[in-house]
């Protein structure tokens, strides 16, 4: 099942001409010159060296630190498509957090027979030690990255809902700067909805799920794996822009019933802390009893309501590949409403016909693994050859419940500089989300990924993947 | 702010001043060694020793040569003292407590590091040596410049001056310590041009020359050099100045914090060997036997400071 449309193009026509969306950034660019282009991308990137805004590769030394490839031409939203947008957004994140909770306490989802039992208890992102627990504003979700595809001028697809610890904001936030730094001419001429309001945004949105615990303002922590973790520019800059302490393991530990910091007065209580660290390495007592990046009884301290953990344990179950298959139900059993973001088709490599049809149509399927990420373990059929799906094959056999199945869909494009000129390649797109008792607040825009290679499908950063400033524009 | 923070503000600047003086001591030995190559050996021998890593050095390179001693001094990551390990460990720390430099500082000292990765890629030939070392210098100074003119007068700036000024009378003192003897009055032969160059040398790998003579109109005599570089409070390098600046930001920390007594006092104790005494007052004591005092007293207080703020647990 291929789609067979050709692929839509977000900034022109089958023709060639620009769309209304592109129609003045395109005027702009026909004016420049490519060479001058091509300068402004190596000066982009100085400056993101500069900035220090690059990620480790594991086991690599320091040489090794590398750029996420960035592309100068934005990627542009009407207000109108922004707002279809952000509504079907909220929706489904409404929806997640009501299932979170479901999910942790009653389960009526389940006893309403709208989802098998099975998919919870022997899914091992399900973490007993959240049953009962209501987090404070029963906020289970702080910050949601929705992972959105599009195939057509009015076809969204939600790829993923990634309401673990989504990374990536950083970008989307320098992404802006370095383009108001190096074309302030355009943002003079096309007006676009600003993202820099986002740390203020988080903070604000974090502080309101303070704990029963705390008195007077919040002491909001940002908890890093360190200074070797892919993600630890993000994590720096995240505290940074919210002056909020960044904190790692061996800063922590329980005191008087509650979590706190060494500081050089002593150890001071944190309310809120935005862990970047998982479930497992969160509490050597409660989970992975090996983890050096967690804190011991922290997990106590959350259920008797002494610390917020941004997001709560146990969200994996939500954002689960096999859940996914599952989430157009998920949505109208606990808003009323019909979805109104499409889920991708899928199929459940558990049951025994989906299986079958996903053997003997491999070569037109992209498969994943249920608790893959990163686009690692996945294979994607059109591209792979035959003995990679000879391989597979083989692998999906051995555990069919491990993995799920998609239609290969047609991404739609966004041009990219290339030395040679614009060429078109493959996009997605990533909007963050901030959940608090106050309200559901969307950045405008997100982090649009590009796959560099031309053809591919793959935007991760980590195989070949770069990003494009986001646009959305004002009303 | 956190323990950790604190510790890695120290370090940053003890790194980032480390990589200054490694520069300026390789500058003395140079001009040792082009214009007296007689002297060059036991010039680089003792700059070697003032690293507290003669043994290691010779362990693994043998003689003292300029080449070897060179990237010993500028490239070897095995060497904490290269101005190489010295940078990659100011901006690993500067990454560790990033939440609390300003962006324009942070930037400062990651160009540093990337400018000086891309010069210490390869090893430094002698025509290319003045070259890297101004470029070296001119990076630590835009990295102070920074620092004074874009962040707070709060804890943060004290933890980063007290490390600076903490590494600087270090590394003042290790230099008068190796060269003690040509200090010492029973070698004195006024006015040999052996010792003028010995004596300026000292001088020089502590950036002095002009200063001192600015002060002593042009007189150098090993009295009044041991006296400019110990109890000068003019001079930014002499060990009373960096100890008039580390108990004036260890004073404003330690209000905030009565827990942290006991590295005040011993900074005040410190501070003290450079009151209410005057120069002749040390060579009776023993320049060597004084240094060496200094030197373990130091130790001592830098491991108090870290246990008064919490770097560790």
């Amino acid at each position: 099942m291929v789609d067979k449309k050709p692929t839509f193009d977000e900034m022109n026509r089958a023709d060639g001409s620009p769309r209304d969306t592109y129609a003045r950034y395109s005027q702009w660019l026909e004016n420049q010159d490519t060479a001058r282009l091509n300068a402004k991308s190596a000066e982009a990137e100085a400056l993101f060296r500069l900035t220090g805004i690059t990620f480790n590769v594991y086991g690599m030394e320091e040489a090794d630190e590398r750029l996420i490839p960035f592309d100068l031409v934005p990627r542009i939203i009407s207000a109108n498509e922004w707002r279809t947008l952000a509504k079907g957004i909220e929706q489904r994140v409404r929806a997640l957090n009501a299932f979170l909770y479901d999910i942790y306490h009653n389960q009526e989802i389940i006893r309403a027979g709208r989802l098998p039992a099975e998919m919870i208890a022997n899914n091992e992102a399900f973490l007993p030690q959240m049953i009962g627990v209501a987090p404070p504003g029963n906020v289970y979700t702080h910050i949601v990255g929705t992972d959105l595809v599009r195939t057509g001028p009015d076809e969204f697809f939600v790829l993923e809902d990634n309401a673990r610890t989504p990374s990536g904001v950083s970008y989307m936030l320098e992404n802006r700067e370095t383009m108001l730094h190096m074309f302030p001419e355009l943002f003079s001429q096309i007006k676009v909805q600003p993202v820099s309001q986002y740390p203020r945004a988080l903070r604000r949105s974090l502080r309101a799920c303070a704990p029963p615990a705390c008195t007077g303002m919040p002491t909001v922590a940002v908890l890093t794996p360190g200074i070797h973790n892919s993600a630890y520019y993000e994590h720096a800059f995240l505290a940074d822009q919210m002056d909020a302490e960044l904190v790692e393991g061996h800063d922590l530990r329980v005191v008087d019933g509650r979590v706190a910091m060494r500081t050089t007065n002593g150890y001071e209580p944190i309310d809120v802390l935005y862990r970047r660290v998982d479930d497992d390495f969160l509490d050597p007592l409660n989970f992975n009893p090996d983890s050096m990046l967690g804190v011991p009884g922290i997990m106590d301290i959350y259920r008797a309501g002494g610390i917020t953990i941004a997001n709560a344990p146990g969200t994996g179950i939500s954002d689960d590949k096999a859940i996914y298959s599952y989430m157009p139900d998920i949505v109208e059993f606990y808003t009323g409403e019909k979805a109104l973001l499409k889920n991708v088709p899928t199929w459940r490599c558990s049951e025994p016909e989906a299986l079958k049809y996903v053997l003997d149509n491999l070569p037109e399927l992209v498969v994943k693994e249920v608790h893959g990420s990163g686009g690692y373990g996945m294979l994607v059929g059109p591209a792979a050859s035959k003995k990679e799906i000879e391989d597979f094959r083989a692998k999906l056999i051995a555990k069919p419940a491990g993995y799920i199945a998609q239609p290969t869909l047609a991404l739609s494009t966004v041009p990219i500089l290339t030395e040679a000129g614009l060429a078109p390649r493959h996009v997605d797109l990533r909007p963050y989300v901030l959940v608090s008792p106050d309200g559901i607040d969307i950045t405008p825009g997100g982090l649009t990924r590009v796959a560099l290679n031309e053809g591919s499908l793959i935007v991760n950063s980590s195989q070949g993947g770069g990003t494009k400033d986001t646009w959305v524009l004002e009303e | 702010m956190l323990g950790k923070t604190a510790g890695g503000l120290f370090w940053m600047f003890r790194y980032l001043e480390r990589t200054e003086n490694t520069a300026r001591m390789l500058d003395a030995g140079l001009r040792i060694a082009l214009t007296r190559s007689a002297a060059a050996e036991s010039e680089w021998k003792s700059i070697i020793t003032a690293t507290g890593l003669r043994k290691e050095y010779e362990e693994r390179h043998g003689s003292f040569t300029g080449p070897k001693i060179i990237d010993f001094l500028l490239r070897d990551k095995q060497n904490p003292g290269s101005t190489m390990a010295a940078v990659v460990n100011a901006r690993n720390n500067a990454r560790l407590v990033r939440t609390a430099l300003t962006r324009e500082l942070w930037e400062a000292v990651n160009e540093s590091y990337m400018v000086l990765k891309d010069v210490l890629a390869h090893p430094i030939t002698d025509r290319e040596l003045p070259g890297v070392l101004q470029t070296i210098r001119q990076h630590a100074a835009i990295v102070r410049g920074t620092l004074a003119g874009t962040m707070l007068r709060n804890d943060i700036y004290d933890f980063a001056r007290i490390g600076t000024f903490f590494e600087r009378a270090d590394n003042t003192a290790r230099t008068l310590d190796v060269k003690y003897y040509i200090l010492l009055p029973s070698v004195r032969h006024v006015g040999s041009p052996a010792d003028n160059v010995q004596w300026e040398a000292i001088l020089r790998s502590v950036s002095s020359v002009r200063a001192y003579q600015s002060v002593h109109h042009g007189d150098t005599d090993p009295r009044s050099i041991a006296e400019f570089l110990i109890l000068d409070r003019r001079s930014p390098r002499s060990l009373a100045f960096c100890y008039d600046k580390i108990v004036s930001n260890l004073g404003y920390l330690s209000k905030a914090n009565a827990a942290a007594s006991a590295s005040m006092e011993q900074a005040n104790t410190l501070n003290a060997m450079f009151q209410e005494r005057d120069i002749d007052a040390i060579f009776t004591q023993g320049l060597h036997e004084f240094t060496q005092c200094f030197l373990r007293e130091s130790f001592r207080l830098g491991q108090q400071i870290e246990q008064d703020y919490r770097f560790t647990e």
